[in-house]
């Protein structure tokens, strides 16, 4: 459904991602791994259209990937992703207002009622309808992300991209955020990309294990050569030894320092 | 005992330490003028609290001779007409043009330099073209507190579209949303609580430049009548119009600062 094909992206000298291909099939949850600066939200980036690659291409079903976000790709970042002027409600009813309501994005009456009703529904699925009536700034940070998970869930995206979007919760909170995120990846068969730079949160969630790292590197000039995917393993045949080469890989490229 | 920096003033004593400097201005004020009056009974640059109250209630309570009106509501009428049409205008232009241009960087690129510019000039430099251009009118009037006022407001309020986190317009984007929605529905409901607090800081120089056009040329008005009286060093009308004045912006502000606060509650909690 996705392909990735000889994918480049570098700022001037500096490459960050090189020669990256893969192929993604409908209803994957893929969690993204690797060290700061290993090109992982880059490559986030590519796939949400607010970057471009330099060279090589992502198909979606068959064709490239628009160049700026739109509908079929949602997100949900670490945070900043609701709207602090609109109400829980409003903010999951958002996305049908705009496309109802072609100027302002508002609509009025019976129509409204409808989309709301819709939200209401998105609420419930997430666990939030008791606090539907409050404005973000009353949530808890896991309150705002199963805001920002069900606002991008009502427009039913193809592709759902996660940045690191339990990164500043408790690990308690994270526990529940993983099981939601599970569910909701069953109920309604979504393709999930998601970035953490937990390993062990990427070593259970998901189908598909991928580990971003340089695989040449010049102690001199790091930015020289830029990352890949050095692993690329499905998470139900994982074990407690890949995990240990993982990281025994990582924590070598980790030495040596990465220019900014 | 705690440190001096721990130590809070309840809430009567807080009121209290509120109040005393201004009581203590008024003792050193009453003293001043009570040497003064002694020495000369005449003198007129530091009139008793009788004489001002005096002169208030020829200015505020009785039909002036020459034209029946209560002079000190027909000069405050006017003034705020002015200041309120002035600051409304250039709050319009601010937020227009400030969001237009911080959300479309197009309309940015071209106008950004320009307002630049526009802002560096001093308005009372300009106050004489536009006595030759709109007359001494109310428009002179109202203009220059438009042109002292709005190029602040534009120049804020599109730092403060920009500062709104470009994670907004992405989810925004993935939502569905066209550039137009993006604009009315994200950025101008939570940049309309910024206008509020922008004007709120302007407003300090919107009531400058109307006294100051009150005083070039006016027929009314509460910066007409102080420069009028001061021919006549009426001191005692001159002071508590000045602290009319203050009083008059004290109240615009805190009117500003509690509507803000009633009809943006998630902008003020969240902060």
């Amino acid at each position: 459904m996705i392909e990735f094909r000889n994918l480049w992206k570098n700022y001037d000298d500096n490459v960050v991602l090189e020669n990256l291909s893969a192929q993604v099939g409908s209803g994957e949850f893929i969690t993204l791994v690797g060290t700061s600066g290993c090109g992982k939200s880059t490559f986030l980036k590519l796939l949400l259209g607010t970057e471009v690659t330099s060279r090589g291409s992502i198909l979606l079903d068959g064709r490239p990937i628009a160049d700026e976000p739109g509908p079929d790709r949602g997100i949900v970042f670490q945070k900043y992703s609701v709207f602090p002027h609109l109400t829980v409600r409003e903010n999951v009813a958002l996305g049908r207002e705009f496309e109802c309501g072609p100027i302002f994005g508002r609509v009025f009456g019976s129509a409204r009622k409808a989309i709301l009703a819709e939200a209401d529904h998105w609420l419930e699925s997430v666990g939030l309808t008791p606090a539907r009536h409050r404005y973000p700034h009353e949530l808890s940070g896991g309150m705002q992300q199963r805001l920002a998970i069900a606002q991008a869930l009502i427009k039913q995206p193809r592709l759902l991209l996660l940045d690191e979007p339990f990164g500043a919760l408790d690990p308690g909170i994270r526990k529940d955020m993983h099981q939601l995120v599970l569910s909701l990846w069953g109920q309604h068969k979504l393709t999930v990309f998601m970035v953490t730079h937990d390993l062990s949160e990427g070593f259970y969630l998901g189908t598909r294990l991928w580990v971003f790292d340089k695989c040449r590197m010049d102690p001199q000039a790091p930015e020289r050569f830029g990352s890949t995917i050095t692993f690329d393993l499905p998470v139900g045949k994982t074990d407690r030894q890949s995990l240990d080469k993982i990281k025994e890989s990582l924590a070598r490229s980790a030495q040596i320092p990465v220019a900014v | 005992m705690k440190r001096l920096i721990n130590r809070q003033p309840s809430s009567v004593t807080r009121a209290f330490l509120g109040i005393l400097p201004l009581v203590l201005a008024l003792l050193v004020y009453q003293w001043g003028s009570t040497v003064r009056k002694a020495e000369n009974p005449q003198d007129k640059l530091l009139p008793g609290f009788v004489e001002i109250h005096d002169a208030m209630e020829r200015m505020a309570l009785t039909p002036s001779k020459r034209t029946g009106e209560l002079l000190m509501w027909e000069d405050t009428k006017s003034s705020l007409k002015r200041l309120v049409s002035g600051v409304a205008i250039a709050a319009a232009i601010g937020l227009t043009v400030g969001l237009l241009t911080g959300a479309i960087p197009l309309f940015g690129a071209s106008l950004t330099p320009v307002i630049t510019v526009i802002s560096l000039i001093p308005p009372m430099a300009l106050l004489p073209i536009l006595f030759i251009v709109f007359g001494i009118g109310e428009v002179s009037k109202v203009v220059l507190i438009v042109i002292g006022v709005a190029p602040f407001l534009i120049r804020d309020l599109y730092q403060r579209t920009c500062e709104l986190p470009r994670e907004q317009l992405v989810k925004s984007m993935t939502l569905g949303a066209n550039s137009g929605q993006i604009i009315f529905r994200v950025l101008l409901p939570q940049i309309l609580p910024r206008l509020f607090a922008s004007v709120r800081l302007s407003l300090g120089a919107a009531w400058l430049f109307l006294i100051a056009s009150e005083a070039v040329a006016s027929t009314d008005g509460l910066g007409y009548r102080i420069f009028l009286v001061r021919r006549y060093m009426s001191m005692d009308v001159i002071l508590p119009y000045v602290a009319w004045i203050t009083l008059l912006a004290f109240l615009i502000d805190c009117l500003l600062q509690q509507g803000s606060k009633r009809l943006f509650p998630w902008y003020h909690a969240a902060k």
